[in-house]
């Protein structure tokens, strides 16, 4: 977890700046822009003195009439003044460490501002939506483990995609005929099936690791779509596996907004949590982290300690697949429970976006698909609650989020220095 | 880890070195403690493509005693030591223990025999710190392979205290200059306590005062009973520390002498097969204008510290300054400054007259700038490109090297032949990989790239790093030449003796200031003690 490096680049006739101060200037001409945004759309453009209401608790849940109401018009001026705040301080250059976290501060208060003009007038849970968010990065989360598992070793993953959907289609049917763990245990062997092909490719034939991760995407894709019409199409009771129920955590499951966030669901979205820790420490604090980063950093360096690169890669690219096996049984057998064509819709893509925007680190990776499961949970919730904005839109909201963030709004990450590149001995 | 954890590890399954490690020297060695083990290489042939690397060599080594191998470039010492850490396979020969074939698939197996080596090309991982690089492979660990980050520090300060190879364990390695990394390189491979250690040009990037030191170590090391194999293309040292001396030539072993018998001359006869003039010729620097001026630079290093603090001087056409100094002192900033590659934070350079300081590195190089990086793997050579691809990589844009948008490949081909003639670069064609170029013959085509235009100023970073005698005194008198021809010439090198032998002034840098400045003919011990920080000034000249 190596700082990034700070030394001086020009800007201009001789003036000279670091990569740093650079950022700075960007973030908070961004910031400014987005108070001016704020403040002309989201606030001039509620209605004076008309409220939003948003519910802080589920119904039935223990504390149920929790609930917040602000002026619409009000907290849009409030938010651009903050806005406006955080980029004239980020401006002035004077502590640039703080630059992101000024940004994710101001992009966090602009989807509230957003959420209230949504809601102006209206009542919204915002519980639900958080919920939703948590709910909805556990696949994008476990779809970008599984790239960091792989490319942390030198190998590049883009089958992710096709793990997942494989997994999804066997889970269902492992899981209609003998049921829902047995489905779960099928889908994540399927995912390690998928890993070991790839493996083979890309450590073994050498095969370009990008074409290797196509040809599994096609060609699972082809096969789980050709499956879902001949076979579950009629026979149906394969694709009906049943689900994972919630379990909630006694005590934690009470806290209000945390508990429905973090504490009352089904236990992929605890091993989730569990896997997002566990990985995180495992690869920055462990003797299998430190060898795995090794060899997917300098392979050479990693053998001439003993280290066998092809063995830690087969590994890694193994149990890779296996998260994404777990992913894959998540969507049917927990979100779902049902097969359905091309289900996974480009999740597994995303994840690799999360994984990059999350720089290739566990607990980064987590963020990034909190991200991606806010762009989605804003996407279901925004269309319930009928706005002005065409759902069309809504529905590009998460490839939209894609697209900016990995382009680099977060600034230049770094992948592995062996990412992609087969090992060959003499 | 001595033997027995080594057999520790091979009871509880671990590292996958249970195979071979039954047939580990170290642990037959437990019981008889009083014998000599002898490590032999036994008609090693290595073929390459187009290479004969190996032509049935024998070599052997006993604990307790130090073998020198020395060859010219390309001569096959890499390789050859490759083979029997593991790295590569013979095409055939064997490797044996005590008249005992092993199995040598992987540098696993050579670990397990007790083999230890330090690689010509640092193996070490930049994105890791110096502990956790020392520690790869082998590391302290807690409960759940947790790896105990105090023990891998205070092993990494135990072996740089009780060597005298200072180095921060926190560092990051990829902010190290080559000194230190080969500190670190040398650090990693005591610690892991083997029965033989291969050093593969570990003095290459070290000061006078660190090679005496290194000598401790290896003096230290034999007193411990291990065995001991040394390359190094400073004759000097090969007498000073060997027991035997094994010179190679083109794939074979030619002789083997001990060093009471032979004086640097004759080595550098049997290794290039003539006389070898060692001394350069040099004639008094007649200095005119002034090329290259540097006022009040300061640079920031990777970790935002400066680097280079307020340094002022200059150099004229026609004369040699050298910029001495132990690594990690600024040097790879300075030039890294001067030539564009990194910016810098205040100060000016003026190339000509012209101020240059904010100017891309192809601007200063398109002033007729030659430079030579310190790190030829990382900033000299693109390593996957054929040689001559790299050695058009500066001009590839411009007539005649391109015509229009298309390559003139013959053009090209026809300058990369008369380069590795002239500079004589020990390959099979000019058609192969740099990659797979011995590190002598890598550095020599950095060297042909850069020398082989009009040049106005020459900034050369440890030019002869790992180059043969043969080839040093080409490149000298190459260096030389520029000078009279009425180059400006800016040499940077921890190594003392060839400041000494070039330079007509002598910077000496330490912590990013000047902290002495001497002409070419001050003694060592002057210029080592203000490499030291000592009391410089007050002799500067
Ligand atoms: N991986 C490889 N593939 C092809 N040829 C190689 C490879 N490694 C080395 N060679 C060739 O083998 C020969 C011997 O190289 P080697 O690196 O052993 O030389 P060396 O004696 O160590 O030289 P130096 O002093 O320059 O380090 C060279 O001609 C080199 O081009
Ligand atoms: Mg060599």
């Amino acid at each position: 977890m190596k700082p990034e490096s700070d030394t001086a680049i020009y800007e201009g006739e001789g003036k000279r700046v670091t990569p740093a101060e650079r950022r700075a200037t960007i973030v908070g001409v961004i910031l400014i822009v987005l108070a001016v945004f704020v403040f002309w759309v989201f606030a001039l453009g509620s209605e004076a003195g008309v409220q939003s209401t948003f519910k802080l608790s589920l119904p039935q849940a223990r504390f149920e009439d929790l609930a917040w109401t602000v002026n619409s018009r009000w907290l849009g001026f409030i938010v651009s003044g903050i806005l406006a705040f955080l980029g004239g301080m980020v401006l002035r250059r004077s502590h640039v460490k703080w630059t992101n976290l000024a940004l994710a501060i101001g992009l966090i208060l602009v989807a509230f501002a957003f959420l209230t003009w949504a809601a102006s007038g209206k009542s919204f849970s915002l519980v639900g939506m958080l919920r939703a968010t948590v709910v909805l990065s556990v696949p994008v989360t476990l779809g970008a483990l599984t790239g960091l598992m792989c490319e942390r070793v030198g190998v590049i993953n883009i089958a992710i995609e096709g793990q997942l959907l494989t997994a999804a289609f066997v889970g269902t049917i492992v899981g209609s005929a003998w049921g829902i763990w047995a489905g779960l245990v099928g889908a994540v062997l399927t995912g390690a099936l998928l890993g070991a092909v790839l493996a083979v490719l890309a450590i073994r034939f050498r095969i370009d690791q990008i074409i290797a991760g196509v040809v599994i995407n096609i060609f699972a894709l082809g096969l789980t779509s050709f499956l879902a019409r001949r076979v579950l199409s009629e026979a149906t009771h394969l694709n009906s596996p049943g689900r994972f129920s919630p379990t909630k955590i006694p005590f934690l499951g009470d806290i209000p907004v945390l508990g429905p966030m973090f504490f009352n669901h089904n236990m992929f979205i605890y091993v989730t949590f569990i896997l997002v820790i566990g990985l995180h420490f495992g690869l920055f604090y462990t003797r299998w982290g430190l060898r795995s980063r090794s060899v997917g950093e300098h392979p050479e360096a990693a053998d001439t300690v003993g280290i066998n690169v092809y063995r830690v890669r087969y590994r890694n690219v193994i149990l890779g697949g296996m998260i994404a096996g777990f992913g894959g049984a998540f969507l049917t057998l927990a979100q779902v429970s049902r097969f359905e064509e091309n289900m996974t819709a480009g999740i597994g893509f995303i994840g690799l976006a999360a994984m990059i925007f999350g720089r290739w680190m566990p607990l980064g990776v987590f963020g990034a698909g909190l991200v991606f499961g806010f762009a989605r949970a804003l996407q279901q919730k925004l269309g319930i609650l009928g706005t002005p904005i065409p759902s069309e839109f809504l529905s590009m909201i998460p490839y939209i989020v894609t697209i900016i963030v990995v382009a680099g709004v977060v600034g230049k990450a770094r992948p592995p220095a062996a990412d992609g590149q087969p090992y060959i001995k003499d | 880890m001595g033997p027995f954890s080594r057999l520790g590890k091979v009871l509880t399954g671990e590292a996958g070195q249970t195979r071979t490690a039954q047939r580990t020297p170290s642990v037959s060695r437990a019981s008889a403690s009083e014998k000599r083990l002898t490590l032999e290489l036994r008609h090693i042939t290595k073929q390459f493509p187009g290479v004969l690397a190996c032509d049935d060599v024998n070599l052997t080594v006993s604990e307790g005693e130090t073998v020198a191998l020395l060859g010219e470039n390309g001569a096959g010492k890499t390789t050859l030591m490759n083979i029997l850490y593991g790295l590569y396979t013979p095409t055939s020969g064997e490797v044996l223990v005590d008249d005992v074939p092993i199995v040598m698939e992987s540098p696993s197996d050579a670990i397990a025999a007790g083999i230890g080596m330090v690689h010509q090309h640092f193996m070490l991982v930049p994105v890791f710190t110096v502990s956790e690089n020392v520690v790869l492979g082998d590391e302290p660990t807690e409960v759940a392979g947790w790896i105990d980050q105090k023990t891998a520090r205070d092993r990494v300060r135990t072996i740089s205290a009780r060597y005298g190879l200072e180095v921060d364990p926190d560092t990051y390695v990829e902010d190290l200059p080559v000194g230190s990394q080969q500190r670190v390189e040398i650090i990693k491979a005591l610690s892991r306590d083997a029965n033989f250690v291969i050093f593969d040009e570990p003095t290459s990037v070290l000061t006078p005062s660190e090679v005496e030191g290194f000598f401790k170590i290896v003096e230290g090391l034999k007193a411990d009973g291990k065995g001991i194999v040394f390359i190094s293309h400073k004759l000097g040292e090969a007498l000073e520390i060997a027991d035997r001396i094994v010179i190679m030539r083109r794939g074979k072993t030619v002789a083997e002498v001990v060093p009471k018998d032979v004086t640097e001359e004759k080595l550098a006869e049997l290794m290039v097969g003539r006389p070898v003039d060692l001394v350069v010729d040099k004639s008094e620097s007649k200095p005119l204008e002034v090329v290259l001026l540097v006022d009040n630079l300061s640079v920031l290093d990777d970790r935002g510290q400066l680097a280079v603090n307020g340094m002022s001087f200059d150099v004229r056409a026609g004369e040699i300054v050298g910029i001495a100094g132990v690594q990690g002192n600024g040097q790879t900033e300075l030039v890294e400054s001067l030539t564009g590659l990194q910016p810098s934070m205040s100060g000016t350079v003026y190339l000509g007259g012209e101020d240059v300081t904010t100017k891309s590195p192809r601007a200063i190089h398109k002033m007729d700038v030659a430079h030579v990086p310190e790190d030829r793997q990382r900033s000299g050579l693109v390593l996957p490109f054929t040689i001559t691809e790299n050695i058009v990589l500066d001009s590839y844009y411009e007539s005649p090297i391109s015509r229009g948008v298309q390559m003139n490949w013959s053009e090209a081909s026809d300058r990369a032949e008369r380069l590795v003639e002239e500079y004589d670069v020990r390959t099979p064609g000019i058609n192969v990989l740099v990659s797979t170029l011995s590190g002598g013959n890598q550095q020599k085509v950095i060297v042909a790239r850069e020398f082989d235009r009009d040049v106005t100023l020459v900034i050369a970073s440890q030019p002869t790093r790992g180059i043969d005698v043969g080839s040093i005194e080409y490149i000298h008198s190459r260096i030389i030449e520029e000078r009279d021809a009425g180059a400006a010439v800016l040499i940077v090198s921890s190594e003392l003796d060839e400041i000494k032998a070039l330079s007509d002034r002598i910077l000496v840098m330490y912590e990013g200031r000047i902290a002495g400045e001497f002409d070419g003919s001050a003694s060592t011990t002057e210029i080592g003690l203000a490499m030291l920080g000592g009391a410089g000034e007050a002799e500067a000249s």
